[in-house]
């Protein structure tokens, strides 16, 4: 980091702004049109005029849904799944200390996903209420980040711990979501569970984006309130506390929030791995490790990450449709193989 | 005013820790705790700057108990270097020293000329100024201690409490370490395994033993050959060092049966 870079420098930021917009606006039209159907850019623009601005261009009713209804909504969920989990990442490996953790990998993932799947086929509820797939997938987080705080803590609670916790934590909770589904579901819900959990932006619809929005973008908001905090933990707890960060709130607030993004990411679009891991990496690279630069890089490059990625889901296999949990994985895995041989570097 | 503890006691796991400990700081001085492993040092320590709270008894900061000060006010106040604190993050030296404004920032202020002006300060009082944007990962370790010295200063704290802060560094980093906090003239309490070093450096001793404070005064006064065989079970024999201070020799069996 240079010195001028500390000052507020206007024109920097809105240049960075500007070219961050247009990222993120040419990976939407991107999802937007490459797809199974071809429909030209012209048309794509002119249904997107009709949906956003209720225009009257004639586009034939076909590809007006399959563009504004279908692949918009999905291209915009994407982006907010990619951001919300690059930002979970980023705030899991500043609290946990560890460049390895991210939701997926401490089974935070898989907690959220036994909850969804106990509410879509139990229909378990409390106190007569029914619970929406959301909130069953916040309460499976939250019990997958107290079993993997458990377990860290009486393994000792050095940081490299808290990956071994996430393991035994997301083998716990993927076997419970298996024996709820092979012994409670029907074979048709069987099925469209197994898909859903490894990832699938297919049924995404508009009344998703409604929920999944305002938590990306709050969550976000809180994460920047306490990007100094995250900056103080570099050297550990009690180096944090001694310069006056309030470790127990910061790390309740945070670890909360997280567990929130990572739940309503998954109630609706399955479990998306690595992308917590890959992208705050990527992101410290692009623009150093100070947490008020890195948590609005992961929120942009998460997004762009996942809108490209499910492009790609879409356009691997012709006529079919991988689930984007594999994509993920095919560039994730290779990173984590990265991060964990520098790792053993002496430092 | 400064720091003090009155009949502080800290446990875990069932165990007394620290055990009724009173103890005053002198302001602008160094006061230096010595005492054998787990003597309850490094704990007493963060009971002071209130890391751990206190089980019963009290840590006051200019006669006001710390328990009822914001973290943050305290922060600005007392400064924490710990033994060998690291970071796996890509950090340079100067965004190391930069959290030491932490406690002076809001949670959305921007860096100004203040937080600027006291980063150069701290890093050119441990002598630093020319690595400002070196990679912490390729510091040794002494000058890492060193940049953690000006992470506090950057704090502008008015007491500095160091936990052994020359462990693991080679004599003339450790000479060098205690020497510049020697110089820093504000109110500096540092736990010391180094018996001589302790006399060299400190101006006020405070020994330790099982939680309890065995005694507290000058060097001359606490680094008795007899308070050292004692609590360290060796023997000794104090001389005076060329430069007037203190002097322990420590005698091995060999030499205390052919006197």
């Amino acid at each position: 980091m240079s010195h001028a870079a500390h000052g507020p420098n206007w024109p920097a930021r809105v240049a960075i702004a500007l070219a961050s917009l247009v990222a993120l606006t040419v990976s939407v039209a991107l999802a937007v049109t490459i797809g199974e159907m071809r429909i030209p850019f012209d048309t794509a623009l002119r249904a997107l005029g009709n949906g956003l601005f209720s225009l009257d261009f004639p586009v034939s009713a076909i590809q007006q849904g399959v563009i504004f209804d279908y692949r918009l909504s999905r291209a915009l969920m994407a982006g907010l799944c990619g951001g919300a989990l690059a930002l979970s990442g980023a705030i899991l490996q500043a609290l946990l200390r560890n460049p390895l953790a991210e939701p997926y990998v401490l089974g935070i993932s898989a907690g959220a996903s036994t909850g969804a799947v106990a509410v879509l086929i139990l229909g378990i509820g409390i106190g007569g209420m029914a619970l929406t797939v959301s909130a069953g997938a916040f309460i499976g987080s939250c019990a997958a980040l107290a079993v993997v705080a458990l377990l860290a803590t009486g393994a000792g609670g050095a940081s490299d711990r808290v990956i071994l916790a996430g393991v035994a934590t997301s083998q716990l909770f993927n076997a419970a979501t298996a024996t709820i589904v092979t012994t409670m579901a029907s074979a048709e819900q069987a099925r469209g569970v197994m898909f859903w959990l490894l990832g699938n932006f297919g049924g995404v619809r508009w009344p998703d984006l409604w929920i999944a929005a305002p938590v990306a973008f709050i969550g976000f908001g809180i994460c920047m309130l306490h990007a100094k905090a995250l900056d103080a933990f570099a050297f550990g707890v009690d180096a944090a506390a001694s310069l006056g960060v309030a470790v127990t709130r910061v790390k309740v607030v945070l670890f909360a929030t997280t567990a929130v993004m990572t739940a309503v990411m998954v109630s609706i679009v399955g479990t998306v791995g690595f992308v917590g891991l890959i992208i705050p990496h990527a992101a410290r690279f692009l623009v150093g490790s100070g947490h008020a630069r890195l948590l609005p890089a992961c929120l942009v490059v998460g997004a762009i990450f996942m809108i490209l990625a499910d492009i790609l889901s879409r356009v691997l296999v012709p006529q079919q449709i991988l689930p984007i949990g594999v994509v993920t994985a095919l560039f994730g895995a290779p990173v984590f193989a990265l991060i964990l041989y520098r790792a053993r570097r002496p430092a | 005013m400064t720091l003090a503890t009155r009949e502080v006691r800290w446990g875990a796991a069932g165990k007394m820790i620290v055990d009724g400990v009173t103890l005053q700081a002198t302001p602008g001085r160094v006061l230096g705790l010595i005492g054998p492993n787990g003597s309850g040092k490094s704990s007493l320590l963060r009971l002071l700057c209130r890391l751990r709270n206190v089980a019963s008894g009290v840590v006051t900061l200019d006669e006001r108990d710390i328990a009822v000060v914001p973290r943050r006010e305290l922060a600005r106040r007392l400064a924490f270097v710990e033994q060998q604190a690291t970071t796996e993050i890509q950090l340079s030296v100067c965004d190391v020293v930069r959290l030491g404004r932490t406690p002076h920032r809001a949670a959305l202020a921007s860096w100004n000329g203040a937080d600027e002006a006291a980063v150069n300060e701290a890093l050119a009082r441990v002598g630093l100024t020319e690595r400002h944007d070196q990679l912490w990962h390729t510091l040794s370790g002494g000058e890492r201690q060193r940049v953690h010295i000006a992470r506090a200063l950057a704090q502008e704290p008015s007491e500095l409490i160091l936990d052994e802060p020359t462990n693991h560094l080679d004599i003339q980093h450790q000479l060098s370490i205690l020497g510049l906090v020697r110089r820093l003239g504000i109110t500096c309490i540092m736990a010391l395994h180094d018996l001589n070093l302790a006399a060299m450096f400190c101006d006020e001793i405070a020994l330790l033993h099982e939680g309890r404070l065995q005694a507290a005064g000058t060097p001359d006064e606490v680094l008795t050959a007899e308070a050292i065989q004692r609590i360290f079970g060796v023997a000794v024999a104090i001389g005076t060092g060329a430069s007037g201070r203190r002097h322990i020799e420590y005698l091995i069996e060999a030499e205390r049966r052919q006197p």
